[in-house]
């Protein structure tokens, strides 16, 4: 119940007197900043549909209410940046440059899929060119993953930075702490983000941690900490920016608390007995992020409802259209799960009883290399 | 030759598969078991700029065994890094940046302390590439094994605990010769090796290395002795226990014993261990570690499903008690394997 009570956290970032890097956004950027998140919430709300269809085969796992922290975040990052998403940074991965198409082939376990069906939802990513790393179940760990990534910048002397989030329970973990102390005795060019939605599961936060505030934990490490409005995508721009700036300047690793609040269970099969109805009813009416950036906009940008309509328009065409290619693409080959462990051999010989042409055990008669190793 | 102190002089035969490269020998230099891992490990930091160092106190202070001795000292701080003490921060440093192209090598101060990475390994690196298409070459390498006086938390063979993670490699050098190919080879692998280093074997043994560029490719076993009538499947320190148990048994009951020295645990050298069951159709498979869920209990399912009809006698295991490895020396010996241990269950195989 700690965040039960309070009120929506709002920027600690004055706004109108000192300069903001996001004054430097064009009028363009800011769309995009709305489309990114639009885009989330509309695609996620398609997954639900598939789900219910029982077309997505695994869980399914929503942002809503926290577009703005994943979106304003990952768009602070050049392309060359590299950026490790957790599971409801689904907004990150799209500014990064992942597309509908590959998340509905992901989540309905498609042949074609970035994974070829090995993995879920949106474990999955890219380092050739977009430049986003999937992440693994185990909260924490790719802090140090992103720690090594970013000293391999520091090393070659790149002009790379390197972003990680992890939840506000993710902290607690001795991978988290492991991975940040690395990173902060190396200065690596490294932004770690706590996203706060109150809830770990179904743990709150008070249960999670005896700190009063995620952001304290960096002192701890010596290194920057700083805290910003997560439903406000500017703000979450803004102090994201200044942080990916003070790392590609040789100013080390930033722990970024972004103050969310997570609207939806765990997966789509919790029930959220555990979160008060009202709680959940204040944040959506009150500090809906996307509600919020719209108002901005229509005030800052005077961007219109034509405007508007034009882009939801053209997002739910974008998802129909990736919807109908993603439902037409084939399921993996079987044997395909065989290939990939290892470099070298690429492919792990299928075992004999899944051998077609030599399970004639089945004939209730010897196979002919029984007893042999090489028949 | 190669002589261990402790168990009389002991000779390794070498094979054919033991490859030298290049031949005409000027000025042989003999390197012990340690300063050829810290030769392949120069050598191949010279070569690629990609391959660096990373650990605890592996710095100027050259690590707690001196294996990283002089590196910091010709390499500097970027090459050789000095780390937090955070097995798993370290482990998952090094595949982000295996990820980016570079080739870490870590060194765990004593392979016990794996432990403490093992989420990092069998959950993140070992699945890096199958699920993710992400390359992840890089060496986890360590002092491990007993005879040494460690107690349990410094002589620790934890080799098995790996076994069963596809995605790993996992060798473990019984030769200096060996030592250095396989770091050589597990360096230029484009997956994670579990490179497993006896720390009994560290000074007491040397060899006269290969000439040039000598690489022990991963997942070939060694023939450290011919023999005809029983195998001795085996790897690491007891390779040379085997050995003299060998000689033993030459000398007092005139049996012909093979001994196969298996060098990489995953992959596991398949044709290896059924040729030298076909040959001998008795085997004996010895490790250090402890028996229930060992190797050897892999190998010997493996030989049941293959070679059934080739066995002349039940395969036996000679292997640490199922104990945490205790510090006192009468303790620590009983648990052991020992060169009787061996002999007694080459006699009974003969016996059977």
């Amino acid at each position: 119940m700690a965040r039960a009570g309070k009120t929506p956290a709002r920027s600690k970032v004055a706004r109108g007197t000192a300069p903001r890097p996001s004054d430097a956004l064009s009028r363009e950027q800011r769309l995009a900043l709305y489309r990114y998140m639009r885009l989330t919430r509309s695609l996620e709300e398609r997954l639900v549909a598939l789900y219910r269809q029982t077309k997505v085969v695994g869980g399914l796992f929503r942002s809503l209410g926290q577009e703005a922290d994943a979106v304003g975040s990952a768009f602070a990052l050049e392309q060359r940046d590299v950026l490790s998403p957790l599971i409801r940074n689904l907004g990150a991965m799209l500014v990064k440059g992942a597309t509908p198409l590959e998340v509905l082939r992901q989540y309905m376990a498609k042949g074609d899929s970035p994974t070829r069906g090995r993995e879920l939802n949106i474990h999955f990513g890219d380092t050739d060119t977009r430049n986003f790393i999937g992440q693994i179940s185990h909260l924490g760990d790719m802090v140090p993953v992103m720690a090594g990534v970013t000293l391999s910048f520091k090393l070659r002397g790149e002009d790379r930075v390197g972003l990680v989030y992890v939840g506000d329970g993710a902290t607690s973990t001795g991978a988290f702490h492991e991975g940040i102390n690395f990173a902060a005795v190396q200065r690596c060019p490294l932004v770690v983000i706590v996203e706060n939605n109150g809830y770990a599961y179904s743990t709150p936060t008070h249960k999670q941690t005896a700190a009063r505030q995620f952001v304290d934990k960096a002192i701890g490490y010596g290194i920057t900490g700083v805290q910003a409005d997560g439903n406000d995508v500017l703000a979450v721009y803004d102090v994201t920016r200044e942080a990916v700036d003070r790392a590609r300047n040789g100013g080390g690793v930033t722990l970024v608390e972004l103050m969310t609040y997570r609207r939806k269970g765990h997966a789509e099969h919790d029930n959220q007995s555990y979160q008060p109805v009202d709680e959940i009813e204040r944040w959506a009416e009150a500090n809906d992020p996307i509600d919020r950036y719209m108002r901005v906009l229509r005030e800052e940008q005077g961007v219109t409802d034509d405007e508007f309509d034009a882009m939801h328009a053209e997002i739910a065409l974008t998802i129909d259209r990736a919807t109908d290619e993603a439902e037409a693409s084939p399921m993996p080959e079987p044997t395909d799960a065989l290939v990939g462990v290892y470099a070298d051999p690429p492919i792990i010989p299928p075992l004999w009883f899944r051998e077609s042409v030599r399970s004639a055990v089945d004939a209730n008669e010897r196979a002919a290399g029984w007893g042999t190793y090489d028949g | 030759m190669n002589v261990l102190p402790d168990g009389g002089r002991m000779t390794v035969e070498r094979a054919a598969a033991n490859s030298v490269t290049g031949s005409g020998s000027k000025t042989p230099v003999e390197r012990t078991y340690l300063e050829a891992i810290r030769d392949a490990m120069e050598e191949e930091m010279v070569r690629d700029p990609n391959v660096f160092l990373l650990g605890e106190d592996i710095g100027a202070f050259g690590g707690a065994f001196k294996v990283t001795d002089g590196l910091h000292a010709r390499f500097g701080d970027d090459r050789v890094i000095d780390t937090p003490i955070s097995e798993a921060g370290i482990v998952g440093a090094a595949a982000g940046a295996a990820h980016m192209g570079m080739r870490p090598i870590v060194e765990l101060q004593f392979i016990d302390f794996i432990s403490c990475a093992y989420d990092m390994l069998t959950n993140y690196v070992a699945t890096a590439r199958y699920r993710a298409f992400l390359p992840c070459p890089m060496v986890v390498r360590g002092p491990s094994g007993g005879y040494v006086r460690g107690g349990p938390f410094h002589s620790q063979n934890p080799e098995a605990a790996f076994l069963h993670t596809p995605g790993l490699k996992i060798v473990y050098p019984a030769t200096a010769a060996d030592a250095k190919g396989l770091m050589k080879a597990a360096i230029r692998d484009e997956d994670c090796v579990l490179f497993f280093e006896h720390k009994y074997l560290y000074r007491r043994i040397k060899d006269v290395m290969p000439e040039g560029d000598h690489v022990v490719p991963i997942g070939k076993a060694r023939i450290a002795r011919e023999g005809t009538d029983v195998s001795i499947v085996t790897y690491a320190a007891t390779v040379w226990r085997a050995l003299e148990a060998a000689e033993q048994l030459a000398a007092e009951d005139g049996i012909s014993v093979e001994v196969i020295d298996l060098r990489s645990l995953l992959p596991l050298d398949d044709d290896a261990i059924v040729a030298t069951v076909r040959k001998t159709n008795r085997l004996l498979i010895v490790h250090e570690d402890t028996r229930t869920g060992g190797i050897a209990g892999e190998i010997t399912a493996r030989v049941s499903e293959t070679c059934f009809e080739w066995l002349d006698a039940p395969v036996l295991r000679v292997t640490a008690a199922d104990v945490p490895l205790p510090y006192s020396p009468p303790l620590e010996d009983y648990v052991l394997p020992q060169t009787s241990d061996i002999v007694r269950a080459v006699r009974r195989l003969v016996a059977y």
